[in-house]
């Protein structure tokens, strides 16, 4: 009963500002605004890349998640801090410090045009870059955490029974590990889904190509509010019904 | 050229401060205390200045500014807050504020033209808008949604250009930033945004082209009706339109009215 009350009014302070937004949309206009092709060219997009920016961080972030939990190294703890960085660090500096690595006068991104022609920024691989620097540490500290919780007596009796280190990684300590690695994935996703800071700083604003939901949202905000409001809502819609469906059958599971 | 420029601020400012004291006799005590300017965040530079210049004719009167975006200004004057004077970059959100009745009669201040900003030397020989439509350029625009997008098309439509940049980025200086970055070969930003730059870290430079003057950008001043110091608020529009400010600005690269 003591914990009812904070928790109620936390519900209503989350949810509040939702009802806000579909108490103001317009709903009579509602279909037209939904067949316009730039808001379904806007959602493809963002949807495709925050897919995509989930698999490079599920590819990336599982190794660097088990390196955390199971190896000791010196410098450990200022690794794993410097892990969670994009989390403090405001999106907008995160867009420009790619900028300055991967932009076509930086640090790798100036060899790579030289010798390819290719450049990150302005691209939709770069929208997906600029998500994927954002939403990681999700994934990194999600899946570290349940690698440390994972008993390891499991991964020492595979490789006591003759089990490679590729071998026990893969059939022992992801499927021990697989509900954590959903949740991770799923935080991962709804972060990179949301990116705008980054995404606007490193990757600009084309239709189609880099403007994203959040891009769209923030345009419209500038001359149509109405339009606004139903852009953030189709993106609520999408992300929440993704988030329901997925998060209660992954996390549920053991 | 600054020094120059300071020295006419100078003389125009003893000649205002000689007028202000005649008016003095009729308002005397009305003028003084606060007064709260909302700006248009591309002014940051040139209020400061000038609202400095102000003060020291009125050691009585102490200015306070608050730069954003003239769309949120706007949106702030009209939602209740307590602003005396509203500069604005574009009539538009000037007539947001009129619309709702919370001000009246806006007067132009101060122009804004578009130039082409290209890095420092122009690496690429950019002489007009004809050579931005070069697939091999990168190019940075406004997007039609803020002010100086909205002017960037219409001075590509006077000149027929027809350009696909490489993105449409959401204010002025995000525009710029890509160019100072070396993301981009052009930008079409305000002549203000390079001067700034110029005399900031330079790296950059403007290229003015004729069509620019197709798409010309208001900047527009009025005092709010609720100004909490109405009198205050009218003495400092006044001073926005004398000589003195008038230098202030175009040393930063707007244009007489």
């Amino acid at each position: 009963m003591v914990l009812l009350v904070p928790a109620l009014l936390g519900l209503a302070f989350l949810t509040l500002p939702l009802a806000g937004l579909v108490i103001r949309a317009p709903w009579g206009t509602m279909p037209q605004r939904l067949a316009e092709p730039e808001v379904l060219d806007a959602l493809r997009l963002s949807v495709v890349t925050a897919t995509a920016a989930t698999g490079l961080c599920l590819l990336l972030g599982i190794p660097l998640a088990w390196l955390l939990a199971r190896v000791d190294f010196r410098g450990k703890g200022l690794v794993r801090a410097l892990v969670t960085v994009p989390l403090v660090l405001p999106p907008v500096v995160g867009g420009v410090a790619l900028l300055l690595v991967f932009g076509r006068n930086g640090l790798v991104g100036a060899p790579l045009h030289e010798a390819f022609g290719v450049s990150l920024p302005f691209t939709t691989a770069g929208v997906v870059a600029a998500m994927a620097f954002v939403a990681m540490p999700f994934l990194v500290v999600s899946v570290e955490g349940a690698l440390r919780g994972a008993d390891v007596r499991y991964e020492e009796a595979a490789a006591t029974l003759g089990a490679g280190r590729w071998s026990v990684f893969i059939h022992v300590t992801i499927p021990l590990v697989a509900p954590g690695i959903a949740a991770g994935a799923v935080l991962c996703w709804a972060r990179a889904l949301g990116e705008f800071g980054a995404t606007i700083t490193f990757a600009g604003n084309f239709p189609g190509r880099t403007q994203t939901m959040p891009l769209a949202v923030y345009l419209a905000l500038e001359t149509d509010l109405e339009a606004a409001i139903v852009l953030s809502l189709i993106l609520l819609a999408v992300s929440v019904t993704v988030l329901a469906c997925l998060r209660d059958r992954w996390t549920a599971t053991p | 050229m600054r020094t120059i420029a300071a020295g006419t601020a100078a003389a125009a400012l003893l000649a205002l401060s000689a007028c202000g004291s005649s008016a003095d006799g009729t308002e005397d005590g009305e003028v003084g205390g606060t007064v709260t300017v909302f700006a248009a965040a591309s002014l940051t530079e040139t209020f400061t200045e000038i609202g400095e210049d102000f003060e020291e004719a009125d050691p009585g009167v102490e200015v306070e500014f608050s730069f954003a975006g003239s769309s949120s200004l706007a949106a702030q004057i009209n939602q209740g807050a307590p602003a005396d004077v509203f500069a604005s970059a574009n009539p538009a959100n000037m007539d947001k504020v009129v619309e709702a009745g919370n001000a009246e009669d806006p007067e132009t201040f101060a122009r804004n033209q578009l130039v082409i900003a290209v890095p420092e030397g122009n690496p690429d020989g950019v002489t007009g808008l004809a050579d931005l439509a070069d697939p091999a350029l990168k190019v940075a625009l406004c997007a039609e949604e803020v002010p100086c997008g909205a002017a960037a098309q219409t001075a590509l439509d006077a000149a027929g250009v027809a350009l696909t940049p490489v993105t449409y980025e959401t204010d002025v200086k995000a525009t710029l930033a890509k160019l100072t970055l070396g993301e981009v070969d052009a930008a079409l930003v305000y002549r203000t945004d390079v001067a700034a730059a110029i005399a900031s870290d330079g790296g950059v430079e403007g290229v003015e082209f004729p069509e620019s003057a197709e798409a010309v950008n208001d900047y527009v001043l009025a005092v709010v009706n609720d100004a909490p110091n109405r009198a205050t608020a009218e003495a400092f529009a006044a001073y926005l339109r004398s000589d003195a400010a008038l230098a202030v600005l175009t040393a930063a690269g707007f244009q007489a009215p």
